[in-house]
C-alpha cells in the first residue's frame, strides 16, 4: 500500500548458506494492522526469514522493505520489536536496569521513566531493584515481554512466542498480543502451535523447503481443522 | 581447457626448474664469500616473491568477495592463502638452512626473518579459522574479514621493520640500492621466479577446484538432510 | 520524513556508545569475575617470571618492558574473550543488533568498556611488579602512563574485534589467542620497546619516536578499520 508506513514488503528474498537455499525467492506482503502466523515444519525456514525481518542477517537475494524504508535502517529498526527464543536479558543486572538499557537504545529522553511505566505494567514494580537470574521463569518472561513491547513497536516479530510458556503466561501473552492488534499493531509470529496462534491470526502462511507454500486470509476452516493446511500444501 | 593450462604450466615450471638446476649446480661458480650454499638463494629469494604477493592477492580477493559476495572469490582467496603459507615455509626453512652454515646460528630475530615468520602466523591463523567453520557463506565472510586485518597487519610489520636494524644480508639484487651480483648470477634468481609463479598458479588452481567442489558437498549433505 | 543532521547521528551514536560501555562496565563491577580472573592470572605470571628471571639482575632491566606486555596481554585476553561472549547468554546479542543502535556503537562501547577493565588490571599489574621486581618509574610515570593507553587500546581493539568474529564459532576460546596474538605483534613490539627505554630512564628521543609513530598508526589504522568492518562480521 503505497505510503502506508507499517506495511512490510518481502520482497524476492532468498538466503543461502554456501550453495544450499534455505529461503527461496520468498514475496509476501504484510499489510498494517494484520497478525501473521507463520508455519512450517523444523528447518523450513521460518527461522531465518523471521532473522532477517528482525534485521539480524542479510538476505543473499532481494529486500525487505517497511514503508520503502529497507530493514536494517535505524529508523525502521525503532519500529520494530523481537522476541526470540531468548529472553535477551542481563541476568547479572536488575529488572529496571535491563529495561533502562533498552530504553535508552531505543532513543527515549527519559530511559528510566520508560522503563518504570513499563515494569508497572507487567505487574514487575516490586521486584524492579531484583536481579534477573534470581526472577522466576514467569517473572522472566513478563520482563522479556516488556522489553519487546517497551518502545512501542508498530511491528511485533515473534519467533515460537508459546514454546515452553505455562498456562498462566500463555494467557498473558495472548492478552497483550490481542491488545496489541486492537491498537492496529502488525504482528509476525513463526509457532507450532497451531490452536494460540490461529485464535489470533488474521493471516497465514506456510513454508515449505524454504519456498512459500500457501499465503492468505486465516479462514474458520482452518481454526476448527488446524491440520488441514499442512495436509493440503506440505508434503505428507 | 582448464586442465590443459594446468598441464602447461606445470611442463613450464618443470622445465624451468630443471634448467635452472643445471645452470646453477653445474655452470654458476661458488661465491666468493659464501662458498657452495649460497645457490640457496636461488631458491629462498624467488619464494619469498612469491610468498608475499600471497598476501595481496588474498587481499584483493576478499575484498572482491565482500562486494560482491561470489563464493568463488572466496575460494581463490583461501587457495592463494595456502599456497602462500607453503612458500612461506619454504622462505622459513631455506633461510634457517643458510643462517646455519653461514652465521652458526637456526634463527635471529632479524627484520625479515621476522616478518615472514609473522606472515605465516597469520596466514596459519587464517587457515585454522577456515576449519573451525562449516557453513560457506559465514566462513567467507569472517575469513575475508581476518584476511583484511592480516594484510594490513603484514604491511604495518614491514613498514616499521624498514626502520629496525636488521642483520639480513643488504639486498642483493641490481633492481634495489646497494644490490648487485656478478653478471650470469642474477638471472637465475628471476628464471626461478617465474618457474615458482607457475607452481604457484597451478597449485592455485588444483586448490580453488578442492574448494568449489567441497563446497558443493555441503550443500548437497544439506540439502539431504533436511528434506 | 525528515533526514537526520550529521550532528545528531553523531549524539545519538555517541550516547549509544556510552550505553553499552555503562552496561558492560555494570555487569562486570558487580561480579567482577573477570577482574578477578585477570588480576589473578598475571599476578602468577609474574611469580613464575621470577622464578625464570633472578629480579635484581640487569638483565631485568632489558626485558622488563617485554615482561609487562606479557603479562598485559596475557591476562587481558580474559577479559577481551567475554566481551561480546558475554551477550549469547539469554540471546542478549540479538536483541542489540536489532536495535537502532549501529553495530559500530556495539563495537565501540564494548571497546571502551574493555579498555577500562584492561586498564585496571594492568594498574594493579604495573604496582605488583614494582614491589615483585623492585623497580622504580617515577620519573617517566607521565611517557609511560601514555604509552600503556596507546599499546592497551591496540589491544582492546584487535581483541574486541575478533571477540565479535569468534563470538558464535564452536572453538572460540582457542581461536581468538590464535588469531589475536599476531596481529598484535607490531603493537606489542613497539609497546615493548617504549615501555624498556622509558622504565630505564631514556625519555622519548630520536630512536624511539618510530616506536611511538608505530603504535600510534596501529591504533587508528584498526580503530577504522574495526568500526568498518563491525556490520558484515556481527549481521552478514
Amino acid at each position: 500500500m503505497p505510503g502506508d508506513e507499517r506495511a512490510l514488503e518481502i520482497d524476492r528474498v532468498s538466503k543461502y548458506y554456501g550453495h544450499f537455499p534455505a529461503l527461496r525467492d520468498i514475496q509476501l506482503k504484510i499489510a498494517a494492522g494484520s497478525t501473521l502466523a507463520l508455519l512450517g515444519r523444523n528447518g523450513a525456514g521460518k527461522t531465518t526469514l523471521l532473522r532477517i525481518l528482525a534485521g539480524l542477517s542479510k538476505p543473499s537475494e532481494g529486500t525487505v522493505r517497511v514503508g520503502g524504508a529497507d530493514v536494517r535502517d535505524e529508523k525502521t529498526r525503532r519500529r520494530i520489536g523481537v522476541l526470540g527464543h531468548g529472553i535477551s536479558l542481563y541476568d547479572e543486572l536488575s529488572a529496571a536496569e535491563n529495561l533502562t538499557i533498552f530504553a535508552q537504545l531505543y532513543g527515549y529522553a527519559d530511559p528510566r521513566k520508560r522503563a518504570a511505566e513499563w515494569l508497572e505494567r507487567v505487574g514487575l514494580e516490586r521486584v524492579r531493584d531484583g536481579l534477573v537470574r534470581e526472577f522466576s521463569r514467569g517473572m522472566r518472561q513478563r520482563l522479556a515481554v516488556a522489553r519487546a513491547f517497551l518502545h512501542d513497536p508498530e511491528i511485533l516479530l515473534f519467533d515460537e512466542p508459546f514454546t515452553a510458556l505455562d498456562d498462566r503466561a500463555i494467557a498473558v501473552l495472548q492478552g497483550l498480543l490481542s491488545g496489541a492488534h486492537s491498537a492496529g499493531r502488525t504482528i509476525i509470529m513463526s509457532t507450532h502451535q497451531l490452536r494460540e496462534a490461529l485464535l489470533l491470526a488474521t493471516h497465514v502462511a506456510l513454508i515449505q523447503r524454504g519456498q512459500l507454500a500457501y499465503t492468505g486470509e486465516r479462514t474458520p476452516e482452518m481454526l476448527e481443522d488446524p491440520g488441514y493446511l499442512y495436509r493440503t500444501y506440505g508434503d505428507n | 581447457m582448464r586442465n590443459k593450462l594446468v598441464y602447461v604450466l606445470c611442463l613450464l615450471a618443470a622445465g624451468i626448474l630443471c634448467w635452472q638446476l643445471y645452470n646453477i649446480l653445474l655452470n654458476l661458480p661458488n661465491e666468493k664469500d659464501q662458498g657452495a650454499i649460497y645457490r640457496i638463494v636461488y631458491f629462498h629469494v624467488p619464494a619469498i616473491f612469491t610468498g608475499f604477493m600471497g598476501f595481496f592477492v588474498a587481499l584483493g580477493a576478499s575484498g572482491m568477495y565482500l562486494a560482491t559476495r561470489n563464493l568463488k572469490y572466496d575460494a581463490f582467496a583461501a587457495a592463494v592463502t595456502e599456497v602462500s603459507l607453503t612458500f612461506a615455509t619454504i622462505v622459513l626453512a631455506t633461510g634457517m638452512i643458510w643462517g646455519r652454515i653461514i652465521w652458526g646460528i637456526w634463527w635471529t630475530w632479524d627484520a625479515r626473518l621476522t616478518t615472514m615468520l609473522v606472515c605465516w602466523l597469520i596466514y596459519a591463523g587464517y587457515l585454522m579459522l577456515r576449519r573451525a567453520i562449516d557453513e560457506p557463506t559465514q566462513r567467507a565472510r569472517l575469513s575475508a574479514v581476518v584476511s583484511i586485518f592480516g594484510c594490513t597487519d603484514i604491511l604495518i610489520v614491514w613498514k616499521s621493520i624498514e626502520w629496525w636494524r636488521t642483520q639480513h644480508p643488504a639486498p642483493v639484487l641490481s633492481v634495489r640500492d646497494g644490490g648487485g651480483m656478478a653478471p650470469g648470477m642474477e638471472s637465475p634468481i628471476y628464471w626461478n621466479w617465474l618457474a615458482l609463479m607457475c607452481l604457484a598458479a597451478v597449485l592455485v588452481m588444483i586448490r580453488m577446484r578442492q574448494e568449489n567442489m567441497a563446497r558443493e558437498i555441503d550443500s548437497l549433505r544439506r540439502m539431504a538432510h533436511s528434506y | 520524513m525528515g533526514t537526520t543532521s550529521v550532528g545528531s547521528f553523531f549524539g545519538s551514536f555517541l550516547r549509544d556508545t556510552l550505553a553499552i560501555a555503562a552496561k558492560d562496565l555494570r555487569s562486570e563491577f558487580r561480579t567482577k569475575e573477570a577482574l578477578n580472573a585477570s588480576f589473578a592470572f598475571s599476578v602468577v605470571i609474574l611469580v613464575l617470571f621470577s622464578f625464570a628471571f633472578d629480579p635484581s639482575s640487569e638483565q631485568l632491566q632489558t626485558i622488563s618492558g617485554g615482561l609487562l606486555w606479557l603479562v598485559f596481554s596475557f591476562a587481558g585476553a580474559l577479559i577481551l574473550n567475554r566481551s561480546f561472549a558475554r551477550e549469547l547468554q539469554n540471546d542478549c546479542l540479538d536483541a542489540l543488533i536489532s536495535s537502532p543502535a549501529p553495530a559500530g556503537a556495539l563495537f565501540l562501547g564494548k571497546a571502551v568498556a574493555n579498555f577500562v577493565l584492561l586498564m585496571i588490571v594492568e594498574l594493579a599489574s604495573l604496582g605488583v611488579f614494582g614491589i615483585f621486581y623492585d623497580s622504580r618509574f617515577g620519573a617517566q610515570l607521565g611517557s609511560i602512563a601514555l604509552v600503556i593507553a596507546l599499546g592497551t587500546w591496540g589491544i582492546t581493539v584487535i581483541g574486541t574485534m575478533f571477540s565479535a568474529l569468534t563470538v558464535n564459532l564452536r572453538m572460540r576460546e582457542m581461536m581468538l589467542p590464535t588469531l589475536v596474538y599476531p596481529l598484535l605483534i607490531p603493537a606489542l613490539m613497539a609497546a615493548m620497546t617504549l615501555t624498556t627505554d622509558l622504565m630505564n630512564g631514556t625519555p622519548f628521543g630520536k630512536d624511539n619516536t618510530i616506536w611511538l609513530r608505530v603504535l600510534t598508526g596501529f591504533d587508528f589504522i584498526y580503530s577504522i578499520l574495526a568500526v568498518v568492518f563491525i556490520d558484515v562480521v556481527l549481521i552478514g
